[in-house]
């Protein structure tokens, strides 16, 4: 027994850490911090104005971009952090040519250990708090009445949807949504999983074959986009794209009075099935 | 030619493949007459005198070639030819070709058959890369571009960068430990031996009808269920590179724990062999899951089971839920054992002990617990429940504070030491840090639900798993294909070539991959044959340095091949490092070690004048006062 003691004051001698006695120098900290934070500075300007996820149209589009224009800021700390240390540890130890000596033997330092754990543990828990309020807004729903329903079908390698109104108004290959409502899509897939994008209204959601699920977008611009499949069901996968237009209400309404086709008998039956057997809505419970 | 067929080896191996082959194919024709079926099945998923046969030729192969004639003897009773040593060593370049027991054997096996997958795979990305140069089709139809990202990704994944840390492992870990070998040599080379089987599955299924298989690497159902055949020889190969790798993860468990040299305590063990425990635990629990979930794929194809087919009241989800159960842990299964490379190369060649080695092995099993608990992020858009996505989102991001504590520490490390960057394998872990940083940071950004639903499925995906897996995984390889290179081989290679090598492949790297994250936020998906115009140059760019990476893996190749031919011959410490493995011969002797030596110390105490990490047979025994007590414990 007063071995095993012995032999674990020992190790801990061993491992732990800087002994107190002798320092090997100092490093230039605060000089380090101060380029991290210009080099932050400097990647953080280049970043953080170009517009990574292109054109936004939904109220989902700003949010999103603004959340990842944060986490750029965050990363490019991080990065510069990573970088600065790298280097100047490159430039300063370099060993000299011929030079077979050691380093010195240093084993560890618990307080900086302790530091980088904790520091990045708030980072983290810092964008994942603000992920999650993010995510809450985009997906929030408005009361029943206020939001446009559309059922979307899919199928290789197609889009369909259905509109509210007599009889569920029937088109393929066309979208068309009004402009600053609420529409909540409530999707099917017919065969395989397929996914519905609008890189624009920055929302993805797959359609799963036997469940309904559902993405919630506010459009905010007028204009035409394309809506892609972003989930592998086979080899026309990259042509399955339909046309999307966003359009004001009046003229939205017209044209769906417009459309002379019904939506099948048989697929309204299924999306009645699909929604009794469904996991909650999306969105039902903000999380 | 009866006697050589009576022995183990290729000719018994092939007359097992075509005997079980045959028997298996009778047997489904034979059952089908007796049914009364029409003996040949031939519906796109069907094809069971295809399926069977192709179980049961490679378990005919591996029992002909002498994998289980040990085991079969003692199991029937019959007297086993006792071990006369000679399935151990290797010679000539002939015993690479046979069933060998030898850890190192094995090892160089594991490494070169995985990088002759690694070419293959490459020169499909090439013509992937090819075919997105420009919008439009070019090269190749769409169904056979699915074909081909789907067998890249399954190639370089299941038979390459897995089983080549299981290959470099074999070699160097029982001589870190101070082991003769590994625990179940037998075991060990069966492992070895299912692994070109699974990729000569994987391959052979462009000769089926359909074409390979179509569906991905991630296979999800039910595109993966009602896919034409390939899609079988997929399910079917994932098993033999599954029991191969579940094998192994059990021989390195075992091999750790209990073949330890007396002295060796766990926090005296050099953190390659921590991360080789900690990859370990997570195949042995985590590898059985995707072996299921691809048999219940198999049973929907072949037997019209109904786990995944909606209209016969499957789960569709389920699919991927269980999938992701192994292939999330998978992504630390290929990255573990690469930091372990990586923080033996950074400590040798900074000449100083790791930073917080306690805190380094901690965040390894660190990273084993949390990689269970965030699978799902892999699913944000999936449809699956919607309050699944805040917790998984959590647990993905905190990952990120272990993988932290490692890339800080291996910078710790450098600080005070004596830094040579003279080695390839030096130059590889160092830009690993960097580009492992960036795929870090992407892999945080798709953590979070909000952005990862915007950029889910395109090619900022592709851009990240390449930064993690070829920035990443494949720079490790590198270090440590060029670490231990003078060990395996005995001889040395060419610095220039390498540096030439490794500058090809950073700027390669970036090049490539860099900009698939600017296309996909931009609205590119990923897995398309043809892409919009806006996307035009880019892609352009993007294959540019995609060919010369490509490329430049050749002069890797020309220098691995040369060097081990007419390669100066390797001292046995060419890197003055402390660990057990550079304390013997280059190459090892056929058994390790004339006596097993004796660990003393920690593995990385460089700079502490008279500190030694082992006593090698035939050193001065003097061991240390204080240091009496320790020696003979093992824990």
């Amino acid at each position: 027994m007063a071995s095993v003691t012995w032999t674990r004051k020992a190790s801990r001698r061993r491992f732990n850490r800087m002994p107190a006695a002798p320092m090997y120098g100092r490093l230039p900290i605060v000089k380090m911090l101060l380029v991290t934070i210009a080099l932050t500075v400097v990647i953080s300007a280049v970043m953080v104005p170009i517009n990574w996820n292109g054109q936004g149209a939904s109220t989902a589009a700003p949010k999103i971009d603004h959340l990842l224009n944060v986490m750029i800021v965050l990363s490019s700390f991080v990065f510069s952090l990573v970088m600065v240390m790298l280097f100047y540890a490159l430039w300063k130890f370099k060993a000299k040519p011929g030079d077979e000596s050691d380093g010195e033997p240093i084993h560890g330092n618990t307080r900086l250990e302790i530091a980088w754990t904790l520091i990045p543990t708030i980072i983290v828990l810092f964008a994942g708090g603000y992920s999650w309020k993010v995510l809450d807004d985009i997906e929030e729903s408005k009361p029943e009445g206020q939001y446009l329903t559309v059922a979307v079908f899919s199928q290789q390698f197609a889009w369909s949807f259905a509109y509210p109104g007599k009889d569920y108004a029937w088109s393929e290959g066309e979208l068309h949504v009004p402009v600053n409502r609420q529409v909540q899509f409530k999707m099917h897939a017919l065969d395989v999983i397929h996914s519905f994008w609008v890189p624009e209204w920055r929302i993805k959601k797959d359609n799963v074959p036997g469940i309904t699920t559902t993405a919630i977008v506010t459009p905010d611009k007028v204009g035409t986009y394309q809506l892609v499949c972003t989930e592998l069901c086979g080899f026309g996968h990259a042509t399955m794209r339909a046309k999307v237009v966003v359009e004001p209400y009046g003229k939205w309404e017209k044209w769906v009075e417009g459309l002379d086709r019904e939506a099948p008998k048989e697929l309204m039956e299924t999306v009645e099935v699909d929604s009794a057997t469904n996991p909650p809505a999306l969105g039902a419970g903000g999380a | 030619m009866v006697d050589a067929i009576k022995r183990p080896g290729w000719w018994r191996g092939l007359l097992g493949a075509i005997a079980f082959g045959a028997f298996g194919f009778g047997l489904v024709i034979a059952l089908r007459a007796i049914s009364d079926l029409p003996l040949y099945q031939t519906e796109q998923t069907g094809y069971p005198h295809i399926i069977v046969p192709a179980v049961t030729a490679p378990l005919g192969f591996l029992a002909g070639f002498g994998c289980f004639d040990y085991w079969l003897r003692w199991a029937a009773g019959m007297p086993t030819i006792p071990e006369d040593h000679s399935q151990h060593g290797a010679k000539s370049w002939k015993d690479y070709f046979r069933f060998n027991t030898d850890h190192k054997v094995i090892g160089v096996q594991y490494v070169v058959t995985t990088f002759i997958f690694f070419f293959i795979g490459g020169l499909m990305a090439m013509l992937i890369r090819a075919e997105l140069a420009q919008p439009g089709t070019q090269i190749v139809e769409a169904a056979t571009y699915n074909s081909l990202f789907s067998t890249h990704a399954v190639l370089m994944i299941f038979v390459f960068v897995i089983p080549v840390f299981a290959g470099l492992a074999n070699y160097v870990l029982p001589l870190m430990i101070g082991a003769p070998d590994m625990a179940f040599p037998r075991l060990n080379a069966l492992s070895f031996w299912m692994l070109p089987l699974a990729g000569l599955l994987f391959i052979g299924s462009f000769l089926a009808p359909g074409g390979a298989f179509d569906a991905g690497w991630t296979g999800y159902a039910p595109l993966s269920t009602g896919a034409p055949l390939g899609q079988s020889f997929f399910n079917l190969g994932v098993q033999f590179a599954g029991a191969s790798s579940i094998a192994t993860a059990l021989n390195f468990l075992v091999t750790i724990i209990t073949m330890r040299a007396p002295g060796m305590t766990f926090w005296r063990m050099p953190l390659l062999v921590w991360a080789n425990l900690s990859t370990s635990l997570l195949v042995v629990a985590a590898t059985p899951f995707i072996a299921g979930v691809q048999f219940m794929v198999l049973f929907d194809r072949a037997l019209h089971t109904n786990f995944f087919q909606f209209a016969g009241g499957g789960d569709v989800i389920s699919y991927q839920h269980i999938f992701w159960f192994y292939s999330h842990p998978a992504v630390y299964i290929m990255m573990l054992p690469g930091f372990g490379i990586i923080s033996e190369v950074i400590s040798t060649h900074a000449r100083k002990p790791i930073f917080g080695y306690r805190l380094m092995a901690l965040a390894l099993i660190g990273i084993v617990v949390l990689s269970y608990s965030v699978w799902a992020h892999h699913m944000f858009v999936a449809g699956m429940f919607s309050w699944l996505r805040v917790p998984m989102m959590i647990t993905t991001l905190l990952i990120a504070v272990p993988t932290g504590i490692k890339i800080f520490s291996w910078l710790g490390t450098l600080y005070f030491g004596k830094i040579h960057t003279y080695s390839t394998a030096m130059l590889f872990a160092l830009a690993f840090i960097v580009t492992f940083t960036i795929g870090g940071i992407s892999g945080v950004m798709l953590g979070m639900v909000p952005i990862d639903i915007h950029v889910s499925d395109t090619y900022f995906i592709v851009a990240h798993i390449h930064f993690v897996l070829f920035g990443g995984s494949v720079f490790t390889i590198f270090a440590g294909v060029y670490h231990w290179f003078p060990k395996m081989t005995g001889r040395m290679y060419d610095e220039k070539l390498g540096r030439v090598h490794f500058w090809g492949t950073l700027i390669g790297t970036w090049g490539t991959f860099v900009p698939m994250h600017w296309v996909g936020m931009d609205g590119m998906p990923r897995r398309v044959a043809d892409y919009a115009e806006q996307f035009g140059n880019w892609n352009l760019m993007i294959s540019a340095f995609a060919f010369m990476l490509g490329a430049v893996q050749l002069v890797f190749l020309y220098n691995m091949v040369v060097s081990w031919r007419y390669g100066p011959k390797a001292e046995a410490n060419p890197w003055r490092a402390n660990s057990i493995e550079w304390q013997v011969s280059s190459p090892p002797p056929i058994f390790n070690f004339d006596e097993i030596p004796r660990v003393v110390g920690g593995p990385y105490e460089f700079g502490i004048p008279g500190a030694k990490h082992a006593i090698m047979a035939g050193e001065g025994a003097e061991v240390p006062e204080g240091e009496k007590s320790v020696v003979g414990s093992t824990s």
